[in-house]
């Protein structure tokens, strides 16, 4: 194989597969992230929070109840999904009628206690979890190894993703929800249920991010701090991408994912900022981010 | 009215300054000195939050740097205590400067997770960059004499100097929300559009308060950083952001003594729930919920409440 610029194919192709895996995963949250802004106006800092007990809602099937992979990967969304509709109905829901800024403080409150408690019983060193034994082994292609469960995590994160997108932009449900993002009244009025949806988007947002966690499970480890410093790196993507877009989200995520894994690759050094670099010349240039609309 | 307003706040304020200064006869002069760091850090925070409804998430970013450009001032280059002072100061300003900037070109909820990962930004260079010694941090800092005269190693007149430090980010916080100045930062916290349309920079007057809050965390931050002769990663990580947004909202929001308040209760809980390990982030986090649920004004908030005057 013939080194590109001086560096060996398989670093590259490697960096650019853990790149599009992070992709997956800030594409995923981000998603969830823009749902729940649309609709409650909320930016939801338990967001990190909640991926990470999706990881463990995974972990405590697979250990107390013996259901693998597969079962958490619908089991964990649906349990941490409805936790979170329960902290919407007792307590975002008040909110509603006070400024932003007090939904932020809200959940970030929120994600300091569920973290604290995870921290307390399981200490911050990462529990294990396997590779589902279907998705063992991998491919190889070549001009490189390709891990069967990676490519299923980017291949399946892809699928969620436009699923998401296929829903909200194309469908009659998709309709309501955009239309009650733009005038909640207006859709009432024509007997919609709003509030119901409300509920129901924040939990359908939090199960995003749970489902995130399950597929992060076998690749990071199973630990109570995994979420915390995502969650910064994940408001970076949404400012860059502005949160008015379905689409500009993931493709965002995915974006920033690979240049941050070819960073690793270039200039390592810069690895941990370059979103945020990236973030500020966005910021500078269009304010409103790559996909946003100005308000 | 404004003298009214004056009349009682002067009582207020003596009330403090009296406290401060009898205190270190009866309470561990370190932990008040602790607290006093973190009352200033909190009451610039709350300059911008209070004053014109800008969310800093990022505040831990410009303490932190403050505080090791003055340990590294103080210790590698040798320079006396109010120039490595300074050197924060001015540290922290110009990163203001440049942050600000950028965030300001978002609003609302988008300025807040601007500023976050921005600050994020700076702790990831503080990891890496080598003065500041990784996770070790600028240990043994020496406080050197004040002005060549004070010997800050003496524990009372170090106190005294801390308590000046803070006294005088104190009144110079007063003095701007009480200004005209501070008036049209409330103008346009209230309405921008109406005091775009007035002929009010809104950009240019939330510039100047952003970058005057941060000149001012970083005089808490380098001040910090003589007084424990240490400054570390624990000062610019984002979990210290989220402190100090607590410290306001707890002491009271967008009220004059309600972050030094605030700061007390919080650095006085932290000490007493230490041994506790993480249950200082539940417990940090439990008073979030509860007073963003039910008790927005905060301490000194209600207090003005029932006293039927602004504090």
């Amino acid at each position: 194989m013939i080194p590109l610029l001086g560096i060996p194919p398989q670093a590259l192709f490697g960096q650019l597969l853990i790149g599009l895996i992070n992709g997956s995963f800030y594409a995923l949250l981000s998603l969830g992230l823009a749902v729940i802004f649309g609709l409650l106006n909320i930016i939801n800092f338990t967001h990190g929070a909640q991926y990470m007990m999706g990881a463990f809602a995974a972990w405590f099937l697979l250990q107390y109840a013996g259901l693998g992979y597969w079962w958490a990967l619908i089991v964990a969304p649906i349990v941490v999904g409805i936790v979170g509709i329960v902290l919407e109905r007792t307590m975002l829901k008040r909110l509603y009628q006070l400024d932003h800024l007090y939904g932020l403080l809200l959940t970030f409150g929120l994600a300091l206690i569920i973290q604290g408690l995870f921290r307390n019983q399981y200490g911050s060193s990462g529990l294990p979890y396997a590779i589902p034994s279907q998705l063992a082994g991998g491919q190889n292609l070549g001009f490189m190894f390709l891990p069967n469960y990676r490519a299923w995590v980017i291949g399946f994160s892809l699928a969620v993703c436009l699923g998401t997108w296929f829903v909200i932009e194309r469908t009659r449900l998709g309709s309501y929800l955009r239309a009650a993002t733009e005038n909640p009244t207006l859709v009432q009025a024509f007997g919609i249920n709003v509030p119901r949806m409300i509920t129901l988007t924040y939990g359908f947002g939090v199960a995003l991010a749970a489902l995130a966690g399950v597929m992060a499970a076998p690749i990071y480890q199973v630990n109570p701090l995994m979420g915390s410093d995502l969650i910064v790196v994940v408001f970076a993507v949404v400012v860059i991408g502005g949160m008015g877009s379905i689409m500009g989200s993931i493709i965002t995520g995915f974006g920033l994912g690979v240049i941050e894994g070819l960073t690793k690759v270039f200039y390592p050094e810069a690895s941990n900022t370059v979103i945020f670099v990236i973030m500020a010349l966005v910021l500078l240039v269009k304010p409103a981010g790559l996909f946003g609309r100005t308000q | 009215m404004a003298r009214v307003r004056q009349r009682h706040q002067a009582v207020a304020f003596a009330v403090m300054v009296l406290f401060f200064v009898l205190a270190p006869f009866g309470v561990y002069p370190v932990f008040l000195m602790k607290a006093l760091c973190f009352g200033l850090f909190a009451c610039a925070f709350n300059l911008l939050i209070g004053y014109v409804g800008l969310l800093s998430f990022g505040h831990a970013a410009y303490l932190g740097s403050a505080g090791y450009v003055a340990a590294h001032a103080a210790k590698v280059w040798g320079w006396p205590p109010e120039a490595a002072i300074a050197a924060g100061v001015v540290t922290a300003a110009i990163l203001g400067l440049l942050i600000g900037v950028i965030a300001i070109r978002r609003q609302g909820i988008y300025f807040a997770m601007t500023t976050l990962a921005l600050a994020q930004m700076i702790f990831f260079f503080c990891v890496q960059a080598p003065f500041t010694h990784g996770e070790d941090g600028i240990q043994g800092v020496p406080r050197g004499r004040l002005f060549g005269l004070l010997d800050l190693n003496q524990t009372f007149t170090l106190y005294f100097v801390v308590l000046a430090i803070f006294l005088i980010g104190f009144l110079v916080i007063y003095r701007a929300i009480h200004s005209p100045f501070g008036q049209v930062l409330k103008a346009i916290r209230e309405n921008q559009p109406r005091a775009l349309s007035l002929g009010y920079k809104a950009d240019q007057y939330k510039l100047i308060a952003f970058v005057l809050s941060t000149a001012l965390v970083g005089l808490a931050g380098s001040t910090k950083a003589l007084v424990f002769q240490l400054a570390s990663l624990t000062d610019v990580h984002w979990t210290m952001s989220g402190e100090v947004v607590l410290m306001t909202l707890l002491g009271g929001l967008g009220t004059v003594f309600g972050p030094v308040v605030g700061a007390f209760i919080v650095i006085a809980l932290e000490n007493y729930l230490a041994q506790l390990g993480a249950w200082v982030t539940v417990v940090q986090g439990a008073i979030f919920v509860v007073c963003v649920l039910t008790f927005r004004r905060g301490v000194v908030g209600e207090l003005a409440r029932l006293l039927g005057k602004p504090l």
